[in-house]
């Protein structure tokens, strides 16, 4: 994962609550089995609409998407993570995010600022009256700037530090490898696996 | 986090299955019992395995089944799509290389994977169940910590056993009382997520208690933990009882002799404590519920069957009420339509909310002697591939074929646009699955989730309808 420090891109407002996942990327874009290529899949049901604001220059070169709350209900598919990645967001900001979501997009270097709806509603019409105006992310400060438009968000410690330094969660997990064997000698024997019968 | 001495049943799970306590500053560490498996989420977990050269840890803690992407008719040709084909032969390929248990379409044991674990008596209490799949919360109806992980999950996972995690903070959802005639389980589950709101639950394990979840089935509690994810939540949980150990009891994994006596005990101690505080509570009256139906396209947006569209002029909240005009525009309904008028295309019984073998029964108790309307289709899902042979040994298929329905293989269908079972654009179900997100079913294709009773009652008169109408 690439470390993420500071990011400046196009802000993208997206006035819409309950941005599930299978509208970031719909169940037919799920099938491949690479974890590159899904911007085509990206609100793919949306963009067949050209009012849509990635439609429109020059939203659609952005990279800092601004939700309503609750972004990223529904199905835990990483994908939602990817296409948003592969099309070149780097951040979503949104009051509310679904928890899986959420640890997904940490995971994969996608960051899932949390700001106050308040917030949100001013950068929607910072966005609006000027398209175009770039939004900076902070991550070290954990601060949004735009214009002369500046807030806090919210990214808990350990993703951000994580975020930050462009960890392998795997690799950190595996330093603690003699504890886990410790932890699976002392398992009820009774507990099933699945070899089968 | 200091917790108390008393615990609740989430708590109480979780505390078992920590390797390392995280100090503060990192998560806890936390081992997985049971991960399940299925073609969508895996090939670029599988693929990051190989290329930092690691195995799976515990092949014999892992199974895997093909349930998105199979077609439900036509199982002995090959899979026409060759996307589909290729991402499923790409799981038969994963598994045999890593040495992971499949049951590949066709087998006696395929089905959907929320429905195979708890048949195989492999979901039993007190686990902690992961699976690339946010409907993971079913196996919480066992007293089992349950969630849905992303595909970085599932890689970690399949590496190390173990997950990093926070603790989640914890709901009680209380349903005092008795559920009325006709109301099910579903409906319990759709009233509690139209109470809570979608993003209500983020952040906790509900629990569900009271009288009125006591006396539901396992496979009624089932539906209830599944659509927990549609609050928000991470898991949904009910404390074990003898109606767990009975459902248990003689599964092909469930343990025997000494073993079951020393799991039973343990598993009787898988209870909120009298004492123990949750962060939140709910409470609902059992007697109050009716029969729900989602209006909208998210499952929050639901009313009870006897209700109308409602207007958005009439939602206070700005974010609610364009979520609301946007919603009714997409499924081309206008306020104040009562919801028994709204007419349907197509049915859809299944999936790993309502795909078992209690739902198969009552929809077919409510059809029999009936037919499904004109110019209305429904597919008859199981959620397994044993579900489905059940259904058969009971006679439920004649009943579903004579009224006109159609009878098909196990998978996870209708659910969701990624096999051939869609809707047109356009087309409008009544369906027993848990999402009726825009374009879920299929693009443009309009869902209202419902019951299974519900279903079957709305395939014979080609209104949402309720068994009673059928009087």
């Amino acid at each position: 994962m690439e470390p993420f420090t500071t990011h400046t891109g196009v802000g993208v407002p997206l006035r819409r609550s309950n941005v599930d996942t299978d509208q970031i990327i719909p169940a037919v874009y799920l099938k491949r089995v690479t974890r590159t290529g899904f911007e085509d899949g990206l609100f793919a049901a949306w963009r067949g609409d050209e009012q849509f604001i990635l439609n429109q220059e020059p939203y659609r070169a952005g990279s800092v998407l601004v939700a309503g709350p609750d972004f990223g209900t529904g199905s835990s598919r990483e994908h939602a993570v990817w296409a948003l990645l592969n099309y070149g967001f780097r951040v979503v900001l949104s009051a509310r995010f679904a928890d899986i979501f959420r640890g997904n997009a940490g995971k994969q270097g996608l960051v899932a600022a949390q700001c106050e709806q308040s917030d949100i509603e001013l950068l929607w019409k910072i966005l609006e009256a000027e398209p175009g105006t770039e939004v900076t992310v902070d991550l070290i400060e954990k601060t949004v700037r735009a214009k002369d438009f500046t807030a806090p968000f919210f990214v808990d410690d350990y993703t951000r530090r994580r975020l930050l330094e462009g960890l392998d969660d795997i690799a950190l997990t595996l330093r603690h490898e003699a504890a886990v064997t410790e932890f699976e000698q002392a398992r009820p024997k009774w507990k099933p696996v699945t070899t089968p019968l | 986090m200091v917790r108390a001495m008393a615990k609740t049943l989430a708590e109480k799970v979780w505390d078992q299955h920590v390797v390392r306590r995280g100090d503060g500053a990192e998560p806890d560490l936390l081992y997985i019992d049971l991960h399940l498996i299925h073609e969508v989420t895996s090939p670029q977990a599988f693929d990051g395995l190989r290329l930092a050269g690691r195995p799976v840890r515990r092949p014999d803690l892992t199974i895997a089944t093909e349930d998105h992407n199979v077609p439900t008719t036509g199982i002995d040709l090959p899979i026409a799509d060759p996307v589909s084909r290729k991402q499923v032969e790409t799981l038969r390929r994963n598994c045999a290389e890593f040495g992971v248990r499949l049951h590949p379409m066709g087998d006696v044991e395929q089905g959907i994977v929320h429905v195979v674990g708890p048949q195989l008596g492999l979901t039993q209490p007190g686990m902690t169940v992961v699976c690339g799949d946010s409907h993971t919360s079913t196996h919480g109806a066992f007293g089992a910590l349950a969630f849905g992980i992303g595909t970085s999950e599932v890689e970690h996972v399949l590496a190390t056993q173990t997950l990093s995690l926070r603790p989640f903070k914890t709901m009680a959802i209380t349903v005092n009382g008795e559920l009325r005639h006709g109301v099910t389980a579903k409906d319990v589950i759709l009233a509690v997520i139209a109470r809570i709101g979608t993003g209500g639950g983020q952040g906790y394990v509900l629990e569900y208690r009271g009288s009125a979840i006591e006396a539901l089935s396992m496979e009624a509690r089932m539906t209830v933990c599944n659509m927990s994810i549609e609050a928000g939540a991470r898991a949904g949980m009910i404390a074990p009882d003898d109606t767990t150990f009975e459902y248990l009891k003689g599964r092909p994994h469930a343990p025997d002799g000494a073993d079951w006596d020393a799991a039973v005990a343990a598993w009787r101690e898988l209870r909120t404590d009298d004492d123990a505080v949750f962060d939140e509570e709910v409470v609902i009256d059992a007697d109050s519920l009716v029969p729900f139906v989602t209006w909208g396209t998210n499952p929050g947006q639901g009313l009870p069957l006897t209700a109308s569209v409602p207007d958005p002029a009439d939602i206070a909240d700005e974010n609610e009420r364009i979520a609301a005009e946007k919603a009714l525009t997409y499924m081309g309904l206008a306020p104040g339509t009562p919801l028994r008028d709204i007419h349907v295309d197509t049915v859809f019984l299944g999936s790993c909310t309502n795909g078992r073998i209690e739902d198969l029964r009552a929809a077919a108790a409510v059809i029999r002697g009936h037919h499904v309307a004109d110019n209305v289709r429904m597919l008859v899902v199981p959620g397994s591939m044993r579900v489905r042979a059940q259904a058969e040994s009971e006679g439920l298929d004649k009943v579903f074929l004579a009224a006109g329905a159609e009878w098909r293989q196990a998978g996870c269908s209708m659910c969701l646009g990624m096999n051939p079972d869609q809707l047109a654009p356009g087309e409008r179900s009544a369906s027993t699955s848990n999402r009726n997100f825009e374009g879920r079913q299929g693009k443009g294709g309009r869902t209202h989730l419902v019951s299974p009773l519900v279903a079957a009652a709305t395939a014979v008169r080609g209104t949402l309808s309720t068994p009673d109408d059928l009087n």
